[in-house]
């Protein structure tokens, strides 16, 4: 329903329209560019004679054929041996999606319901830990890890992950289960539950929304770190987006950007069907910790 | 809860974050005071048909054996601090005395390591933060004033560049900035010369990492001000309306106060990322116009030698440097506990 109050003149309204557009443009134009790029040859995506040869691939019609061509992505994935990366990746988010929100239940849920001076204080200290760039942190790792033969693992990195994932996790956890009314546990147990029977039967089976927007956050963390997977996984167990890196050092000179235009492309796709379905928990997750407090 | 549930209800998570964390932040600590052991020499005699000569050469095993024996090298004070990668004490006084103006000063300022990693990253986190605030409340404003059917596919697209990965997403542009990228070559055009090129000029590559900064943030804030809005009070919007106020009014006196937590949270959260700027400059090959902390210390860490000593020192630089950023909140937010 539109109230007189929120009712636009039309210079606004127009305004408001003009600015929408261009902030669109701004917003999915260099990506629907890349992606349709990612199908051309070098020559085409950038395009030094004429830029439309990017849009109707001249050259990669002369070179190729057609005037589109697999020939990033085939060169990526398997001989560049992107899909190893991707193998890795998976196995990384996977496990550092799982076993932060196992953590970060417990802890959140105990500093929901807990109004002790030192919960408040360690959520403060959660915080500070927050701002810790993760590089910083990284030159901490890196002589015990030589020393114990711990680097380039990938369970070694995967526990890092979970590590620098707690203070966010436990924030946001912390905040939805504020949310569930504390009578429900409490009068569980009263009927004679402990604590952990309580958590177990009555709050786990309500938790999902919050645990599933967190998990988003984890995910997203764990798929896009860079400095803590550049630094510490060996190159056989590389993850995708220190792979991109590697690419741009050693491709640029064979003139095979291609490669990482078309590996950018695909470590996109998962994240834009991650919008498409979970839009709503996402936005719901990245207002929790700020609207309510 | 008792206090036994709770320990064991946060005992995991807080053994992570104590292990992972804050064990690590005392180890750089340590770290930065150490260097490596300089190499053994030992002298040793060459004698041939010609006579002996005295030369030197380095004790391999004996090196071995005493990195092996303190594998944090040998104690140095705060000499890592002081060095020209670092603070540069030396160098910043002979500069002070030798300069003529200020501007001078400043430039030669700029010409060591740590300095000018640290001019990037204030002048970045300086202006990105202020211009992500203001237009994701611009694009939040919009996207409120338009009709609902079309609000979701809008949310979508402008979501996109917050979430897909800092390192993917600068690339992206990068290529596009590129001389023979259709943005490059726009700018070619419309500056009237075909030999202008983002990679080679300090401040358009400046300009370049913070229109990537707004790019990539400016969805956040544009989230949460979304949700703002949609709690504003209609009914005392209604009401001022009825009192005469203008649609300026209405904003200044009713929307912005409802809005100002959330600025405050905002600033918060992006003063914290935007500190630690670093995967724009790996994507954008910007190093030899603009570092920033983050970058220095993997620049240390990667590469042939792995400089580990002088990465702590940046570190524990980097994480004075995050305190003084956050001392503000946590004085307010102990003031607001001790109340209580």
């Amino acid at each position: 329903m539109t109230t007189r109050a929120q009712r636009q003149p039309l210079s606004l309204r127009v305004f408001a329209i003009a600015f929408l557009v261009f902030w669109m443009l701004l917003a999915a134009f260099p990506f629907l560019w890349t992606l349709w790029g990612s199908f051309k040859v070098e020559g085409d995506f950038f395009s030094k004679a004429d830029w439309a040869n990017a849009l109707f691939g001249i050259l990669t019609t002369s070179e190729t054929g057609g005037a589109f061509t697999g020939q990033g992505y085939s060169g990526a994935w398997i001989q560049e041996e992107f899909w190893r990366a991707a193998l890795n990746t998976l196995l990384v988010v996977v496990f550092v999606v799982m076993v932060s929100l196992t953590l970060g239940t417990l802890g959140g849920y105990a500093l929901s319901r807990s109004s002790e001076r030192y919960a408040f204080w360690l959520l403060i200290i959660a915080l500070i830990f927050r701002a810790m760039p993760p590089i910083t942190l990284v030159s901490g790792y890196l002589p015990p890890f030589f020393q114990y033969n711990l680097w380039g693992h990938l369970p070694t990195a995967i526990i890092v992950l979970v590590a620098i994932n707690q203070p966010f996790t436990l924030w946001m956890l912390h905040s939805f289960f504020k949310n569930i009314p504390k009578d429900l546990d409490e009068s569980a147990m009263v009927d004679g539950c402990n604590r952990f029977q309580a958590f177990r039967h009555v709050i786990i089976p309500v938790m999902w929304p919050g645990v599933i927007t967190t998990g988003l956050f984890s995910f997203l963390l764990a798929y896009n770190d860079f400095a803590v997977t550049a630094m510490l996984l060996s190159k056989e167990n590389q993850t995708m987006v220190p792979k991109i890196a590697s690419f741009l050092g050693t491709t640029q000179t064979k003139g095979n950007v291609m490669f990482a235009v078309s590996a950018v492309v695909s470590v996109t796709a998962p994240l834009f069907l991650m919008i498409l379905f979970f839009q709503r928990q996402i936005v719901s997750g990245l207002t929790a910790g700020a609207v309510k407090g | 809860m008792k206090h036994k549930t709770f320990f064991w209800f946060v005992f995991p998570s807080v053994l992570a974050m104590l292990v992972f964390i804050a064990l690590p932040i005392l180890s750089v600590i340590v770290q930065s005071l150490h260097v490596e052991h300089e190499q053994v020499i030992i002298e040793v005699e060459n004698c041939g048909p010609f006579g002996c000569t005295q030369s030197t050469k380095i004790d391999t095993a004996a090196t071995e054996a005493l990195r092996a024996a303190q594998p944090l090298g040998r104690w140095a004070g705060l000499t890592t601090y002081f060095d020209r990668g670092h603070l540069a004490l030396a160098e910043v006084s002979a500069a002070w005395a030798s300069a003529d103006g200020i501007g001078d000063f400043l430039g030669q300022l700029m010409n060591l390591p740590f300095y000018k990693a640290m001019a990037f990253t204030l002048t970045y986190t300086a202006i990105v933060t202020p211009l992500t605030i203001i237009f994701g409340f611009a694009i939040a404003v919009a996207v409120n004033s338009v009709a609902r059917m079309v609000r979701g596919p809008l949310i979508f697209f402008t979501l996109l560049p917050m979430i897909v990965t800092p390192l993917v997403g600068s690339l992206i542009l990068f290529w596009m900035i590129d001389a023979r990228g259709i943005i490059g070559t726009a700018l070619q055009w419309a500056a009237g010369d075909p030999d202008l090129s983002v990679k080679a000029s300090t401040p358009l590559m400046w300009i370049m990492l913070m229109v990537y900064g707004v790019w990539h943030s400016a969805p956040f804030a544009f989230i949460v001000y979304y949700a703002g809005l949609q709690t504003v009070n209609q009914d005392t919007l209604e009401s001022a309306m009825i009192d005469g106020a203008s649609r300026w009014e209405r904003i200044r006196y009713v929307v912005l106060p409802h809005l100002m937590p959330l600025t405050t949270f905002i600033a918060l959260i992006q003063l914290m990322d935007n500190f630690r700027v670093f995967e724009p400059i790996v994507s954008f090959s910007a190093q030899a116009h603009a570092t920033s902390l983050s970058w220095a210390i993997y620049n240390d860490l990667g590469g042939e030698t792995r400089q580990l000593s002088s990465a702590a020192a940046t570190s524990v630089l980097t994480i004075i440097g995050v305190s003084i950023l956050l001392s503000p909140v946590l004085i307010r937010t102990w003031r607001d506990f001790a109340r209580k």
